[in-house]
């Protein structure tokens, strides 16, 4: 069991889960993916055979939701825990403990120098202390024989910024889950002139983590949808998508004015609201005989990207007998461009909005199901319980007559904008682990951890006490980089500032590497 | 404000500019290295036992310190020479290959800069200027390399060879000067995009650093087959590999900031700060790699040339991000500007 835990926890089993995580991730930029885009998952598999049912039973189309993609990442999260509770515990102690005893022979050390100082040992050992601090900690050992030695380390901050790193990541996946169970969307299109509030009903679709009461979300209601305005260039190209709407956050507050645009979202307190899609909503009046006029704006779905779009009204009878109803399904095209009868949009700015109508009589929904608001029931249509009677492409204010004598009038349109509601109570938390996470890499990347260590014995030589032999040795801990250099920068500091070097012994500085 | 099409033209013709100086420094660098004497003494020294000598040099003090990396002459067997060579044909081959680099990446420079004033924003919004960009970060990054170590100035030849692929690259890439799409009209495109690009542009440095180590380790071993002969004038295998994990240690960062950065533009433009699109999917994927670079190096059996193939797979996602995600996988970052 520790073996196993050991295992779990070393440094060699991460590489490894981090490849397993790196590798698990692949499929899901390359196979559909059934939380991005389910109907493209349904055709995937469709056309894929029993390989596209083995995938979908594999968890294939939403590796980020599938069993070993998260055994993978579970995984990792403990290892990391059992790697890093025990790393803190030594850093702890480091921080505590003063710097490590200097070795016996400084000269066997990577990089080492000697000189001559003024000055007892005791003297030289405080003021080299005193020189290295604040960015070196300092110890000084008497090693008896008049001998005293100081050892000196810095670069603790680089630990420090590994565990920072770290503890933030685990900190961030845990609100990233969180996140999850705690936040909301609801998406819908709005019409112009129209509005809804934040009540799940409201929403065309509408999703919820577990832990969200959907009783009792927000307070907000977006009033009215004043005016959505697309602007083009001379090339065609959109320049700018904006949506001008009217909400309030509470019962009682007055009613405020906002404009979305695209990267710009209407921010409350704890919601979002984001303009996602636009599309236009034509308007048609229908005038049965011996009826008051009935007018229906619906938003009509865009097909391609100059908006040619489809979309369906739909008029119940007059009467209780079902067999009246009336429903039109159309293609809008905001620049119309016709070709045999067939309308398609040659551009999205509706300079040209033509309205083509397919009408249909008889019984709209005959099985009762919930149906498509953008389509008539095929299957009604089909089965020959909704009958073709006549078809027309309109410009606005033109009319088509039925044989039973109903006028239907192509009113104008509206445009209508997609707005989702988003609520993520985590994100603000998740921002500051990202910043730390960022913090921490720099301290764990950029800072050097170096040992020095000083051993400064009386010389025999000269007049007892008044000179002293300085051996200095250090070691690059982490990223050796250009340590040499740096080494023979400090002690050349230390020498300039120790007083007259006097007479170097041994080697001259900096020439210490073998 | 309409699209300035006299800059953007003259934009255009900083970019054939550009290319060709860079063309002519890349034969003055071929020049020296073909000419120039830095690097053939090396050649004649056994290369294997002056980087295995001083690996056992170094005591190890402080119990449980991590091993010390071998205090071989930084910058390789190369230096030595450099600092005896005279003023031979070589050094005046790479002078001139220097000057040329710095007037390429001037009209680099202005090309990217004066499209940006032609279009009237930040100059990377599509795969032409971005591949631009990586291209300048690259070159700049050679240049600094080169004012802070002088001697490996002989290495130009495999530094600017990557450059010119880079820009013939942003040619075929090539997008009119046009506006940008609503969604990509936000402070952000500045702050993400360049992060990512400088970021890339680094760990491009540090796969080529890579690649030269393996061909160097190889020789060191000892191997004599046509292609690992090459390494015979690379720098020691210990200071390219020291230079590779250096440029990730300095990229990362900074690519995970692009990364954070790029989560907090899509929440405010997609309504999420992650959703798994292929771009985001792939700069996690990469990301993973260049995380498990960094642990490899520090974990017995995989340091050297394992650690140097992982740092390889993870340019290759990047990479793989940049085209095959842009142009043959759709997803809400399809921004090529090709069609």
């Amino acid at each position: 069991m520790r073996m196993l835990w050991r295992r779990l926890t070393s440094m060699r089993t991460a590489v490894v889960l981090l490849f397993l995580l790196a590798l698990a991730s692949v499929p899901g930029s390359l196979l559909p993916q059934r939380p991005l885009n389910p109907s493209k998952v349904d055709a995937y598999v469709a056309s894929h055979g029993w390989w596209g049912h083995l995938l979908d039973k594999l968890g294939a189309y939403d590796v980020f939701g599938s069993f070993w993609f998260s055994a993978v990442y579970l995984l990792l999260f403990v290892s990391l825990i059992g790697c890093l509770i025990p790393r803190i515990a030594v850093y702890a102690r480091a921080l505590r403990s003063k710097p490590i005893k200097a070795p016996r022979h400084l000269g066997r050390l990577a990089e080492h120098a000697d000189f001559v100082s003024a000055g007892t040992p005791a003297e030289l050992a405080s003021k080299v202390s005193g020189m290295l601090r604040p960015r070196w900690r300092t110890a000084i050992r008497d090693e008896g024989n008049g001998t005293v030695a100081v050892s000196a380390e810095k670069g603790y901050s680089r630990e420090a910024g590994n565990l920072i790193f770290h503890v933030s990541l685990l900190a961030a996946l845990i609100l990233v889950a969180l996140g999850k169970l705690f936040s909301y969307q609801g998406s819908i299109v709005t019409v112009e002139g129209t509005g809804f509030c934040n009540r799940p009903i409201s929403y065309d679709t509408f999703h919820a983590g577990r832990m969200v009461d959907t009783g009792r979300l927000a307070n907000l209601c977006l009033d009215r949808l004043n005016s959505f305005s697309a602007s083009y260039r001379s090339d065609g190209s959109p320049s700018q998508f904006k949506a001008d709407v009217t909400y309030t956050t509470g019962l009682t507050s007055a009613p405020k004015h906002d404009v979305i645009t695209v990267n710009h979202p209407l921010r409350t307190n704890g919601d979002r609201v984001y303009l996602i899609n636009h599309g236009f909503a034509p308007t048609v009046t229908v005038t049965r005989p011996g009826q008051q006029p009935v007018s229906d704006t619906e938003a009509f779905l865009p097909e391609d990207t100059f908006f040619t779009s489809e979309g369906a009204f739909s008029f119940p009878g007059p009467d209780a007998n079902p067999g009246h109803d009336l429903g039109l399904s159309g293609v809008f095209a905001p620049n119309a461009m016709i070709n045999g009868g067939i309308v398609s949009s040659m551009n999205p700015q509706p300079d040209n909005p033509v309205l083509a109508l397919l009408a249909y009589t008889g019984t709209l929904n005959p099985s009762g199901q919930p149906q498509s608001v953008y389509s008539l029931n095929q299957q009604a249509i089909a089965s020959g319980a909704l009958k073709k009677v006549a078809g027309k492409n309109l410009a606005v204010g033109q009319s088509m007559t039925l044989p039973d004598g109903t006028v239907i009038r192509y009113d104008g349109y509206k445009q209508w904008a997609s707005l989702q509601v988003s609520h993520d109570p985590t994100q603000a938390f998740l921002l500051a682990a990202a910043v730390l996470m960022v913090l921490g890499l720099l301290g764990s990347l950029a800072v050097r951890r170096r040992r020095l260590w000083l051993r400064i014995t009386p010389d025999a030589e000269g007049a007892a006490g008044e000179r002293s032999l300085v051996a200095v040795g250090g070691l690059a801990r982490s990223d050796t980089g250009n340590f040499s250099a740096e080494f023979v920068a400090v002690v050349q500091r230390l020498q300039s500032s120790l007083g007259p070097p006097g007479v170097v012994a041994g080697e001259p500085v900096g020439a210490g590497r073998d | 404000m309409a699209i300035n099409t006299g800059l953007a033209s003259l934009s255009e013709g900083l970019w054939t500019a550009a290319t060709g100086t860079y063309l002519l420094a890349m034969v003055a660098y071929t020049g020296e290295y073909a000419f120039g004497r830095t690097g053939r003494i090396a050649a004649t020294l056994p290369a294997p036992a002056s980087v295995r000598e001083p690996a056992r040099e170094p005591a190890l003090v402080g119990a449980g310190g991590p091993p010390v990396a071998p205090p071989a002459n930084p910058y390789g067997a190369g230096v030595v020479s450099s600092s005896r060579g005279g003023a031979d044909s070589g050094q005046r081959w790479g002078r001139w290959a220097v000057a040329l680099t710095i007037l390429g990446l001037a009209l680099h420079l202005a090309c990217v800069a004066i499209r940006g004033i032609a279009v009237d924003r930040a100059p990377w919004g599509n795969m032409y200027e971005f591949t631009l960009v990586v291209g300048l970060v690259a070159t700049l990054a050679w240049l600094i390399t080169l004012w802070r170590m002088p001697q490996l100035r002989y290495l130009g030849l495999f530094v600017m060879l990557p450059v010119l692929v880079v820009m013939f690259l942003a040619g075929t890439l090539y997008t009119k000067a046009s506006k940008l799409v609503p969604a990509l009209q936000s402070y952000w495109l500045a702050i993400h995009v360049s992060s990512v690009a400088v970021a890339e542009g680094i760990l491009l440095t540090s796969a080529a650093l890579t690649m030269m180590y393996l061909v160097r380790i190889r020789y060191e071993k000892g191997s004599l087959r046509r292609f690992t002969t090459l390494g015979s004038r690379l720098p020691a295998a210990a200071s390219l590999d020291k230079a590779a994990y250096r440029a990730v240690a300095f990229a990362f960062p900074i690519y995970t900031a692009g990364v954070i950065f790029g989560a907090i533009w899509a929440e405010a433009a997609w309504g999420r700060y992650w959703g798994w699109d292929p771009k985001e999917t792939w700069a996690f994927i990469a990301w993973v790699i260049y995380a498990m670079y960094l642990h490899a190096r520090a974990t017995a059996g995989w340091r050297g040339g394992r650690a140097a193939y992982v740092n390889l797979l993870g340019f290759g996602a990047m990479t793989f991000n940049f085209f095959v995600v842009n142009l043959v996988i759709s997803g809400l970052h399809s921004y090529a500007g090709l069609n």
